[in-house]
């Protein structure tokens, strides 16, 4: 009974982070076309330059990276939980 | 080629071999000979998981491939390559800890492993892994062709030859060392590319004098090339961003990536795999990519794209350093290649023989099939690639998208819908492959996107239209536990 409950425990973390996984996903996918197809869709000769690139590419490709990678990076020390693989044991540290 | 391009590949080489030994004593030295072999008995580090993930799924297109698509395309091209960077957190955090935790329960060592004690169903396992051999088989081969290319143009020595040093050196570590040694030498290749990649984008800056004056060369060759919609304004919004499901979020169904998400040793090891994982196939995908680009005001009229990276390399910077970067297509090449021979043979020796031939096969003996299996498979493969036969190209071109339409309905749903049966399992599969393979045929693009998005909707509904519908037919037992 108590180990019933613990699995149920262990894939409600689980069914959270595949949550966040999808919303981070979308978050992404967002991020990189507003940009590039908001910034990107004027005539070349009216873009603006940020080192160098041309801007939609900058904050699509190069800053989205930046933002993804530090998103990802506290999302998971934030909100993932270490679990347990094995049925017994408990690992939360 | 001269000879001091050459050393840092043959040291390559070397360091790949002595990897494939020394994991080779943990094979003989291990109990459960099918875990260790084909899975590295679950305990791989979050930095190993992160890279022989990047390094697998980082294969010859974009290294040699996607920079030539660049060279031609412009800054679109590098647009569409970022839909690759979902891969590297996506794919751990859906899979995630429910795989993790269901495929050690089960016991399962085999993508395949999974779906039969998901699904429990004989049907589903054939099919599976029928799929998992015919289409992982063919894009084994167009890889090893790929190889082979690359040692010809960087050596000059005949593609036979060429061909037969490639497969030598994957072959004797898959053989000796499973899937540990892959791991190890798919780490090792991953920080080449890494670092490889960043050493050939300062060196071609610095030869096209900067990136403003890149971006203006190019803008004064064709502007088309710094917007979006790649060199002839032909790249929509609705077919680029379908990449977003061919090569992001849909590398989740490949087996060779899903295997993975079963190998770590816990989830401390997942969680720093999903940052590392990020930043490696980002910063890989991004400067690769950005490289083709620039290289057009560098070296302008390249015919064929495949010779962008080369060319360039030997270009900008001295022979020697050209060496080590080019080493780093390379890897990719047998990173992925020796991924695949060993999925393709743990297929036929775990999911067929094992399941359905002789169950009760003694641990010495599945030892030896497994091996001689891996080693016939390279014989067979290296025969194919000296004279690729039409069928082998065809079905290469829809191995990925194929083994998505196929697959990604059966695991995520497998994992997550308590109500997915073995009918709307298998009706899917069979469905998303066939849709796929007729659209590519008939119907290439619909509504403007790749076909693969539209067939993996098709599955969907398939998926769960017949697992709904037949709820209450007799031998719907699947083991759904803790769903």
């Amino acid at each position: 009974m108590q180990k019933e409950h613990k699995k149920d425990q262990r894939f409600k973390i689980a069914n959270r982070e595949a949550f966040i996984g999808v919303g981070l996903v979308i978050f992404n996918f967002v991020w990189w076309f507003a940009f590039a197809y908001g910034l990107g869709s004027k005539d070349p000769s009216e873009y603006t330059y940020i080192f160098g690139l041309p801007d939609w590419f900058f904050y699509s490709c190069v800053l989205g990276l930046v933002v993804m990678i530090i998103l990802v990076t506290f999302v998971v020390k934030t909100f993932f939980i270490d679990v347990s693989f094995d049925d017994e044991g408990d690992e939360h540290s | 080629m001269n000879g001091q391009a050459l050393l840092p590949l043959i040291g390559i080489l070397i360091v790949i071999f002595m990897i494939g030994l020394w994991a080779g004593k943990s094979v003989r030295s291990s109990d459960t000979f099918l875990q260790e072999y084909f899975l590295g008995n679950r305990s791989m580090g979050g930095f190993l998981l992160a890279m022989t993930m990047t390094a697998t799924y980082g294969s010859a297109s974009s290294f040699i491939g996607g920079p030539g698509v660049a060279y031609t395309q412009g800054l679109g091209w590098v647009l569409l390559a970022m839909s690759q960077v979902a891969t590297g957190y996506f794919v751990l955090m859906i899979l995630g800890k429910k795989f993790a935790i269901v495929t050690r329960k089960y016991q399962a060592v085999t993508m395949v492993d999974y779906l039969k004690e998901r699904y429990q169903s004989k049907w589903v396992v054939w099919v599976a892994a029928l799929s998992i051999i015919i289409f992982l088989f063919s894009a084994m081969a167009a890889q090893w062709i790929g190889g082979a290319r690359l040692i010809e143009s960087l050596t000059g020595m005949p593609y036979l030859a060429s061909l037969f040093i490639f497969a030598i050196s994957v072959l004797i570590y898959v053989m000796i060392g499973g899937f540990r040694a892959i791991a190890i030498t798919d780490a090792v290749q991953g920080i080449i590319m890494f670092i490889g990649t960043l050493i050939l984008l300062i060196a071609t800056v610095i030869a096209g004098e900067g990136i403003p004056n890149i971006i203006a060369d190019l803008q004064a060759e064709n502007p088309n090339l710094i917007t979006p919609f790649g060199a002839d304004g032909d790249l929509t919004p609705a077919y680029v961003s379908s990449f977003w499901i061919l090569v992001g979020v849909g590398v989740i169904a490949l087996p060779q990536i899903a295997v993975r998400a079963m190998s770590y040793k816990n989830s401390q090891s997942m969680h720093r795999a999903i940052i590392i994982g990020t930043i490696v196939v980002g910063f890989i995908m991004l400067n690769m990519h950005l490289i083709g680009v620039f290289a057009r005001p560098i070296l302008p009229n390249i015919e064929v794209g495949d010779q962008v990276m080369p060319l360039l390399a030997l270009e900008v910077m001295p022979p020697w350093l050209a060496g080590i970067v080019l080493a780093a297509p390379m890897a990719a090449i047998m990173s992925t290649v020796d991924s695949l021979l060993l999925l393709v043979s743990s297929s036929i020796v775990k999911d067929v023989y094992i399941n359905y031939i002789e169950p009760k096969a003694s641990d010495r003996r599945v030892k030896r099939l497994s091996i001689g299996v891996t080693g016939i498979l390279g014989v067979i493969v290296f025969l194919m690639a000296f004279d690729p036969p039409e069928l082998i190209i065809w079905l290469n071109l829809f191995a990925f998208g194929g083994l998505e339409a196929a697959f990604i309905w059966p695991i995520v749903l497998g994992l997550y819908w308590k109500k997915g049966n073995k009918y709307g399992a298998l009706t899917s599969m069979i469905t998303g492959v066939s849709f796929y393979v007729l659209f590519e045929k008939f119907y290439p693009e619909p509504f403007g996107m790749h076909s693969v998005v539209l067939s993996i909707v098709i599955s969907f509904v398939v998926y769960v239209v017949v697992s709904l519908s037949t709820q209450n037919w007799r031998g719907n037992i699947a083991k759904s536990d803790g769903v």
